[in-house]
């Protein structure tokens, strides 16, 4: 069994490795300095689907299919779905799930979704519950907007400080035993709010809670 | 130190260092692009004047209006209208102009999630406020004009 190391950080004493991994990203994210890590780069955002939000959830299913293709296994071998998404009721997450028959753990974390999947799933394959963990989540630009700030053609600017919703989606399969990355730790975050009103920095709304951390 | 005091620092810091819009060159852009769809208006204006001259000055405004809003709605649409605001910011937005572009993005955004229930409802959900609040000053100007 794994043990609690401070207030909000524990460690694994089994080994959690990572199996496979596998990421999409969309064209805007493709051309940046990244690139060459990407599986996958969309040339059409919306994935030939008829919507950003169905394009969002093709996306999470061809990564999670990835992930699982990449760690050199089936999917039926793969026994917990840890993912989340930015819609409502984690939407994409929960219709991705339905192509799989896969036990499914939704998780809603926004930007730190990933990392929670990854923290959540470690734990499982840690206590021996789950010997094999698929973590994954993903974002679309222009649902994201849709979701959360203003129609796409709405003629608005966006302040220098704005942030761009990413348009992608990665998996990560976790298993026991020792591969060439594992999960050794994990710190849980608080929720830390020093104040800031405007919606349109989240960074400085989120970055207090990184200087806070303890062990 | 207290919550209070430390959001407040916190903040302050934020300010300083975060980048800021430039006023000069938005200020300019917004006077160039606000200017030329006035002066777009008053062309129309005056075509119309010149081609029915039976027609008089306030149905010439209004079939103007008309127009401009029928351009800007195409015109977004066509998805040009966004990129004329990230240019222009203001310049675009409070001209009429700007409000049909506000009724027509949602329009086009939500026609996914249906007619009724996505187009019908999210129409008015950016220009909500403004005709709210247009509709209630009009109501008191008009009780104040009926008084006085």
């Amino acid at each position: 069994m794994g043990k609690k190391l401070g207030n909000q950080t524990i460690s694994f004493t089994n080994p959690v490795g990572v199996l496979g991994n596998y990421a999409i990203v969309g064209e805007k994210e493709g051309a940046g300095n990244f690139s060459k890590y990407f599986d996958f780069i969309l040339k059409d955002d919306t994935f030939g689907e008829k919507s950003y939000e169905r394009a969002e959830r093709k996306m999470l299913e061809h990564c999670i299919l990835g992930a699982i293709d990449n760690a050199g296994i089936k999917s039926k071998d793969i026994d917990l779905l840890i993912s989340g998404d930015l819609l409502n009721q984690i939407i994409s997450s929960s219709f991705t799930a339905r192509e799989f028959d896969i036990s499914y753990l939704g998780l809603y974390g926004a930007c730190s979704t990933m990392a929670e999947a990854i923290a959540v799933g470690a734990t499982f394959v840690d206590g021996g519950y789950f010997d094999k963990v698929a973590c994954a989540t993903g974002s679309h630009f222009s649902s994201a907007e849709r979701q959360y700030r203003f129609p796409l053609e709405l003629g608005n600017q966006r302040p220098p400080v704005s942030q761009w919703t990413v348009t992608g989606a990665g998996c990560m399969v976790l298993g026991a035993g020792v591969t060439e990355i594992c999960i050794s730790n994990a710190t849980f975050g608080k929720v830390t709010d020093f104040g800031i009103n405007d919606v349109n920095n989240m960074g400085a709304a989120m970055a207090p809670v990184i200087a806070i951390i303890g062990p | 130190m207290n919550v209070q005091e430390r959001n407040k620092k916190y903040n302050d810091y934020v300010n300083a260092k975060k980048p800021k819009t430039k006023n000069f060159p938005t200020l300019i852009y917004a006077y160039i692009v606000g200017g030329v769809i006035c002066m777009i208006g008053q062309g129309i204006n005056d075509a119309l004047m010149a081609i029915f001259p039976k027609m008089s000055i306030d149905s010439a405004n209004a079939w103007m209006l008309i127009i401009l809003i029928f351009i800007a709605s195409l015109l977004t649409g066509l998805g040009v209208y966004d990129r004329i605001g990230v240019f222009a910011g203001a310049g675009s937005i409070v001209p009429i102009t700007g409000f049909s572009n506000s009724i027509t993005s949602p329009a086009i955004e939500f026609k996914k999630e249906g007619i009724i229930f996505g187009l019908c409802v999210k129409m008015f959900s950016v220009a909500g406020p403004v005709i709210v609040n247009g509709t209630i000053i009009s109501i008191i100007v008009g009780l104040v004009y009926l008084f006085l």
